[in-house]
């Protein structure tokens, strides 16, 4: 009976996909070359989210240490174009995989913590590897690193005439990311990982390993933030400390994946279907006066939507949907399935 | 020798005023669980208080540091009317995030009217003055606020323990709604803690344009500085969080001098990690 | 040997003793019952068998290997499960998939785990509930789930705290029948009760607490008539009209 409703949501995604994956077929749209970068920042801070959702929304731990990860696997991308010559595949693979061991390694600790404390420790974590990369040599250290022209195409990750390569990159990055975290939902993994968050006392008395759990999608999920990571240093073509390894970056990963809906889905995409195009637009239109306008308008934003519904934009839309829709609460299968 | 002892004296003095900072937010956090990420911008915006009165009105810091006092009251109690008091019942997560939007916010705001531009207060009457204990050059200025900030500390920490005002206090916290069951107004006790902790930060903030510079991004380090002294000194205790507050103090500046000036918070955060993992629940929590 | 063996098990909270040198054996196949007034020390024994609580000293033993100190998640994997007296439902997840989460326990494989966890919902009477959030049940309800998810894991020990707490007394008839039913399939029963209604019927044996020390243990209607037991907790009113009962159907 939960499988009925499983396929029909796997039905909607899967025409979002398609309906995707044909944007760059209308020349409109890639003729202006903003609007195409929207759209990839859309998707990529969907992924960024949908990453973190993991541990933050499925797992119940709020993460603010994800740029960590994120930089990480820009370094990885990064080192392996500028510092070595090479493609950078092998160096996302090695940022992936370095993401993934510094997060069990830091998160072990971390996780004794309760609350606020974990919070203010994973903060900490940020500020020590921002200032560790700013002065370590052999990554760059203030002055980052800078990519050098070379041949584009998918070998190299990089293209310069139009962003339709890096359009469907990021399309993959996204469908990549949700895909994981769709199959996670019905398998005993994410099964596990819900219970945890909902009462790790209680999942233990189950049979669940909730540190073995949380360990592992701490793991799964800064894998994932620093492929996001090598993707962002292909297509921005630099990086340093403070572009990746910040608090600021740490918190847009919270606060896509948190206005969107944490633990749901859609959210990811929602709240970054919502915030990118408002931080870009606002910056594009109000930027010049004087500052900060477009990040007024934000801070506003957030403090209207996390006050007035905590369950965000995926939130929002179930409502909507419940008070329009002749479908009774019952179809939606509460918030394991996730929403949409 | 000498410089140790000089690199020490500057770390206490600042860690004085990183106490000074720190206190409201315990008085906070201790009291209803929030995390204000907007404490830092707090601090900010006294500092442009006084800076205004002091170079539009020639006010002096050490005088309109109450005015700085009483505008944060003001702000804190406002901050919470509109926006803390729904984030209670819902997840710790939502007061954190709110009040994020509101440092964004406030701190967008003061750039967009004030310009990024660093502001010093010129002809202040503690201004640059130093005099000499033996070897050591002590700060005039640092002093000064070293001793407003012992005597704020001082006095919230007897207000919460010795007063009815305080024992009120410390009922809510304990538990809110048993608290209410004898009787306390636990709406008016989170207003008055918010505008009382944010007073403490008023007058933080008030006093530094003596010797600090004002501008916009001046509150982020105060902030992530406060939430690290309230952790590491124990949910609620003022004790602990101006033990923190001076162990951090003299962290930074022993690390700063003797490694790199880059090291500084390096020191500091490792200083925090360290101690949270060996007492999860700070210095004097429980 | 017994499926459970607590031996000399203490714990302390500081110098506070919450259960002295108890010992009792649990055979299995058998339901017994762990009674004594409030604060007797009933739910933290549990704890201490469950893992929960580390014990101050003593030794516990399950299915032939020692379990003292081991994390309460191993040892819900060697089959001991128990229920929680002030329920804890996973409220933002659905019943079904509260359920669920228990019948994992058994392996991996979705479908198999599915149909286990579609079998306990309905042995508990919680198709109704099946796809709403568990924290929107009644209170009936979320005794209900609590205990559909231990049994959803399979156990050999279901360790149940206090199930018939604030049940009508329909809904305790109804209980029993299902713990009888429990039972039939072969799991072992440590129950934790102080309706004696309840209890007293179905336990082969009743091990009594009082002050954390252990101050009876036996069949029933032994426990009954021992004065220890009676001056402690059951009130000489309740032993009487027992006995009558029973005088009254041995006459019929």
């Amino acid at each position: 009976m939960n499988h009925n409703a499983l396929k029909r949501k796997d039905l909607f995604w899967l025409a979002l996909v398609a309906l995707m994956a044909l944007v760059p077929a209308v020349s409109a749209i890639t003729a202006n070359s903003f609007l195409m970068h929207v759209l990839i920042l859309i998707l990529l801070f969907a992924s960024m989210a949908q990453a973190w959702n993991i541990i933050g929304g499925y797992g119940g731990q709020t993460s603010f240490g994800h740029s960590v990860f994120f930089g990480i696997g820009a370094y990885g991308a990064g080192m392996a174009v500028v510092t070595y010559g090479l493609s950078p595949w092998p160096g996302i693979g090695v940022g992936m995989l370095a993401a993934a061991v510094v997060a069990v390694l830091i998160s072990y600790p971390c996780f004794k913590l309760s609350g606020h404390y974990f919070a203010i420790a994973t903060f900490a974590i940020v500020e020590i590897f921002n200032r560790m990369f700013l002065v370590w040599y052999w990554v760059g250290g203030a002055l980052g690193l800078d990519y050098p022209m070379v041949e584009e195409g998918l070998k190299n990750l990089m293209w310069y005439d139009s962003k339709t390569g890096y359009y469907y990159c990021a399309l993959v990055l996204f469908v990549l990311i949700s895909g994981i975290v769709r199959f996670l939902e019905g398998h005993r993994f994410g099964y596990y990982l819900r219970a945890v968050r909902e009462g790790q006392e209680t999942a233990e008395s189950l049979g669940v390993n909730s540190t073995a759990v949380k360990l592992t999608a701490m793991a799964l999920s800064a894998a994932l933030a620093g492929l996001c990571g090598a993707f962002f240093v292909q297509y921005n073509l630099r990086v340093d400390p403070g572009m990746v390894m910040s608090l600021d970056m740490s918190m847009k990963f919270v606060l896509v994946a948190i206005l969107g809906g944490a633990g749901t889905l859609a959210g990811p995409l929602l709240g970054a279907a919502v915030l990118i195009p408002l931080q870009e637009y606002t910056r594009a239109l109000w930027g010049g006066l004087g500052g900060g306008v477009d990040l007024i308008v934000f801070g506003v934003l957030i403090i209207v939507i996390v006050v007035k519904q905590p369950a965000g934009i995926s939130g929002i839309v179930r409502d909507i949907a419940r008070r329009f829709g002749r479908r009774p609460a019952a179809a939606k299968g509460g918030a394991s399935v996730g929403s949409a | 020798m000498d410089t140790l002892l000089q690199v020490l004296l500057d770390g206490i003095l600042n860690g004085m005023l990183y106490a000074l900072v720190a206190v409201g937010l315990c008085l906070i956090w201790g009291v209803m669980d929030v995390i204000n990420f907007a404490h830092g911008e707090y601090v900010m915006i006294a500092m442009y208080v006084t800076y205004w009165l002091g170079f539009l009105m020639n006010v002096d810091p050490l005088v309109s540091m109450f005015a700085g006092g009483l505008f944060i009251f003001i702000l804190g109690a406002l901050t919470y009317r509109l926006i803390i008091k729904y984030t209670i019942g819902k997840p710790p997560l939502s007061a954190l995030l709110a009040t994020f939007g509101l440092a964004m916010l406030l701190k967008n705001l003061c750039l967009n009217q004030f310009t990024p531009n660093f502001r010093i207060l010129s002809d202040t009457w503690l201004g640059d003055k130093t005099f000499l204990l033996g070897t050591l050059i002590v700060p005039v200025p640092q002093l000064v606020t070293a001793i407003v900030a012992l005597v704020v500390v001082g006095l919230t920490y007897y207000m919460v323990r010795s007063t009815r005002f305080g024992w009120a206090i410390q009922a809510t916290a304990m538990d809110k709604e048993a608290a209410e069951l004898m009787g306390i107004n636990t709406e008016r006790i989170y207003l008055l803690v918010f505008g009382i902790g944010g007073a403490t930060v008023g007058i933080a903030g008030g006093i530094m344009p003596t010797y600090l510079a004002v501008h916009p991004e001046v509150g982020t380090m105060f902030s992530l500085i406060a939430f690290i002294c309230v952790a590491m000194g124990g949910f609620g205790s003022i004790p602990g969080a101006l033990v923190a507050a001076l162990l951090i103090g003299i962290v930074e500046a022993l690390g700063g001098y003797y490694i790199a000036p880059v090291f500084k918070y390096v020191a500091v955060f490792g200083l925090y990690l360290a101690l949270i993992f060996l007492r999860p629940k700070g210095i004097f929590g429980w | 040997m017994a499926l459970l063996e607590v031996r000399d098990v203490t714990k302390k909270f500081g110098e506070l003793v919450a259960n002295d040198r108890v010992s009792f054996t649990v055979e299995a196949g058998t339901i017994v019952g762990l009674i004594g007034p409030n604060g007797a020390g009933k739910t933290t024994l549990f704890n201490c068998i469950s893992g929960l609580y580390p014990v101050t000293a003593g030794r516990i033993f399950f299915d032939g290997a020692e379990v003292t100190g081991l994390a309460s998640y191993r040892i819900a994997r060697m089959g001991a499960v128990r229920t929680f007296q002030v329920v804890r439902p996973l409220k933002d997840m659905t019943v079904f998939d509260n359920v669920l989460v228990g019948a994992f326990l058994q392996g991996a494989s979705g479908a198999q785990a599915r149909e286990t966890a579609e079998t306990c919902i309905r042995m508990c009477s919680l198709a109704e509930y099946i796809d709403k959030p568990a924290g929107d049940l009644p209170i009936g309800g979320k005794k209900r789930l609590e205990l559909a998810r231990a049994l959803a894991t399979r156990p050999k020990l279901l360790m149940l705290d206090e199930v018939m707490a604030g049940l009508t007394s329909t809904e305790v008839k109804a209980a029993l029948e299902l713990i009888r039913n429990i039972r039939k399939e072969g799991v072992t029963l440590l129950i934790v009760e102080h309706v004696m209604e309840a209890i007293m019927p179905i336990a082969d044996k009743v091990v009594v607490l009082d002050g954390g020390i252990k101050i009876a243990e036996g069949p029933p209607d032994q426990i009954i008539d021992d004065e220890r037991v009676i001056s402690a907790y059951l009130g000489a009113k309740f032993s009487r009209r027992l006995q009558a009962k029973r005088e009254e159907r041995s006459n019929a």
